[in-house]
């Protein structure tokens, strides 16, 4: 009885996930009447604005990322290290993004950065750059901040540190050496939800006015039939590919014991 | 002055003072345990040597330089922790190498120390492995060779065999010990087991409350407590209460018997003093001619192999006594009355 129960479990699961993406997949593929072909992925690919504004997303992706973890794994560290009784706060403070609407955020910053302010980021496309690639470390901020500490408390932090300290090594090398090849899985799990998060933003791009990918396949799906669901399939491409590589670099961490 | 000297050390957290005018000499090479219950200070101090706590007070010189105003990773120590903190990223090699690294070795002179130190420690063929596929020993013999690499003036450990079980605790014991001394490096060494620190140390220091009780070789420490708290951490001890009659000669009386030591005390006369003495000190039967002679009867045998041990009730106080055991003589029967002897030479007088 439980089996059967089980079993129906996982059929219906499968049936919510699988059915649509089917449905999808078999959409993007009936661009030519009568035959499924790729015709659809061959226009989105071969759309120059398609090429440019995931190319930005990409690296916007890029930056955010490196911009997170700098800010994220020091910070992190030296609360577990230094002020341990912190922490509920800067936990709180790592959640607001999540209350607080992306819409509320950017606006805050037009308001904060416009170019009759006493720094005007928004007067250059480098420095609307800069504050959109704030407000999406803002917005991953929530995910990246959980991942990291998660990872820093399944190491012994204080006393690693410690033992690094008497053998000479300084803060530098204490990051680079010890607690970021500790915490690379952790932050490498943050660094994909972070890339997911910036390749499918759109209202704080759109607000900025930045040629970002979100606003394209918005774009594109208000005014396309098929070409919008080839766009969602190689969004799923590449989403799947990340986890497949993070599920391989955990692997490949040698220094861990593999689960079985 | 001493290599490694520490003097009218304190240290508070808050109100809470945690080591009190905590003063200490070590010389170059010496094994110095800090010896004392939890929660005394011992770690305190130890970490305040290494550079990982500022002291309220007081000053640390290791080799003629004040250190307390130098960084742990300026000062040159080797620590050693409780719970190993091998870098668990670091192959084993990598580990012991990680301070030479950190110091500029060159490669090649790299590799020979780590070869040395993993010979030193007898775990010359795991230098690939990581530390999650070492047993607990091993793990604590790399942390002993990590810190030992970087040929540091004085080595700290705090706790190293705890969290091991008795029989690698025990082996270990001795090997900390060989390398030392092989190596002739200054060591401080914290633990709250006593038979660790008997066995280990040129001279203990037994702490409480922050402060430093007593401090001696192993065989002063046992033989020859001076304080009342040193007395009844360090091993079995039989106390009873006595009044001084001649402070000079050392004229007492214990219950009814009078007795003198020929030695003086430190007390006025007609005072209450406690008379400790070691269960092996005393015997069964009449001892040598001198020794007090009192008559007991057996409550408790404990036959432990080769010690047995007797509880046997002494006017009313209970007296606890060691004899070995002798194929030739079954232990005493429960109940019997027995003669012991007491020498006057073992007894220690605890004023206080
Ligand atoms: N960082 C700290 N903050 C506040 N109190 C502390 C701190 N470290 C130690 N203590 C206190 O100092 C006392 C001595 O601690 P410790 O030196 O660790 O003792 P031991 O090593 O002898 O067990 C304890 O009462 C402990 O609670
Ligand atoms: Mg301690």
């Amino acid at each position: 009885m439980n089996r059967f129960m089980a079993w129906t479990a996982i059929i219906l699961g499968c049936i919510y996930f699988i059915l649509p993406m089917t449905g999808m997949v078999e959409f993007s593929l009936s661009m030519r009447r009568g035959v499924y072909s790729l015709d659809a992925y061959r226009v989105v690919l071969a759309d120059p604005v398609f090429q440019a504004t995931f190319s930005y997303s990409v690296i916007m992706a890029l930056f955010t990322i490196a911009f997170g973890v700098l800010l994220v794994v020091p910070t992190a560290y030296w609360v577990q290290l230094k002020m341990p009784e912190i922490r509920p706060v800067v936990e709180f403070i790592t959640l607001l993004p999540l209350v607080i609407p992306a819409i509320v955020v950017v606006f805050g910053y037009i308001r904060l950065y416009n170019t009759s302010s006493w720094l005007p980021l928004t007067g250059s496309v480098t420095g609307t750059n800069i504050l959109l690639m704030f407000g999406y470390a803002t917005l991953a901020l929530p995910y990246m901040y959980r991942a990291v500490d998660t990872g820093l408390r399944s190491i012994d932090v204080a006393t690693l540190t410690e033992a690094a300290q008497s053998l000479g090594a300084g803060w530098l090398r204490i990051m680079a050496t010890l607690i970021l090849p500790n915490v690379l899985g952790a932050v490498l799990s943050g660094a994909f939800l972070t890339f997911a998060i910036v390749i499918g933003e759109f209202t704080m791009a759109a607000l900025l006015d930045r040629p970002a990918f979100g606003p394209y396949m918005q774009l594109l799906g208000a005014n396309r039939a098929y070409e919008p669901a080839a766009l969602a399939v190689i969004a799923f491409a590449i989403t799947w590919a990340c986890m497949g590589l993070i599920h391989m670099v955990s692997r490949l961490s040698k220094h861990k014991r593999v689960s079985h | 002055m001493a290599f490694l000297d520490i003097s009218h050390l304190e240290k508070s957290f808050g109100t809470n003072r945690v080591v009190k005018d905590f003063s200490l000499g070590i010389e170059k090479g010496e094994f110095v345990s800090l010896l004392g219950p939890s929660g005394c200070g011992k770690t305190t101090v130890l970490r305040m040597v290494g550079g990982f706590e500022t002291p309220s007070a007081g000053s640390i010189q290791i080799d003629g330089v004040d250190v307390v105003g130098l960084r742990s990773n300026q000062r040159n120590i080797g620590m050693v922790f409780q719970a190993y903190a091998l870098f668990p990223n670091l192959t084993v090699a990598q580990n012991v190498a990680f301070g030479l690294k950190v110091a500029g070795v060159d490669k090649h002179e790299t590799a020979e120390r780590v070869t040395e130190m993993l010979t030193l420690i007898g775990l010359s063929d795991l230098g690939a492995r990581y530390p999650f596929q070492l047993s607990g020993g091993q793990q604590q013999r790399v942390a002993l060779a990590r810190a030992l690499a970087v040929r540091p003036k004085v080595l700290l450990l705090d706790e190293p065999l705890s969290a091991l079980d008795a029989k690698i605790r025990a082996s270990l014991r001795r090997e900390i010990r060989e390398i030392q001394q092989r190596l002739g490096i200054t060591t401080i060494f914290v633990t709250h087991d006593q038979e660790e620190a008997l066995s280990m140390s040129d001279r203990v220091v037994v702490m409480t409350g922050g402060k430093a009780d007593q401090i001696g070789t192993p065989f002063e420490i046992y033989s020859h407590p001076t304080t009342r708290f040193v007395a009844g951490f360090v091993g079995t001890l039989n106390t009873f209460d006595a009044v001084v009659t001649d402070p000079a000669t050392g004229a007492i009386t214990l219950g009814e018997t009078p007795l003198t030591l020929n030695r003086a005390i430190a007390a006025k006369n007609g005072a209450v003093v406690t008379l400790a003495m070691r269960p092996e000190s005393a015997t069964l039967g009449t001892g040598q001619p001198g020794d007090v002679t009192l008559t007991g009867r057996i409550a408790e045998v404990q036959f432990l192999g080769a010690i047995i041990r007797i509880t046997a009730d002494v006017g009313g106080q209970n007296l606890t006594l060691d004899t070995f055991n002798r194929t030739d003589m079954p232990p005493p029967a429960i109940g019997s009355d027995m003669a012991i002897s007491l020498p006057t030479s073992s007894m220690v007088v605890l004023v206080e």
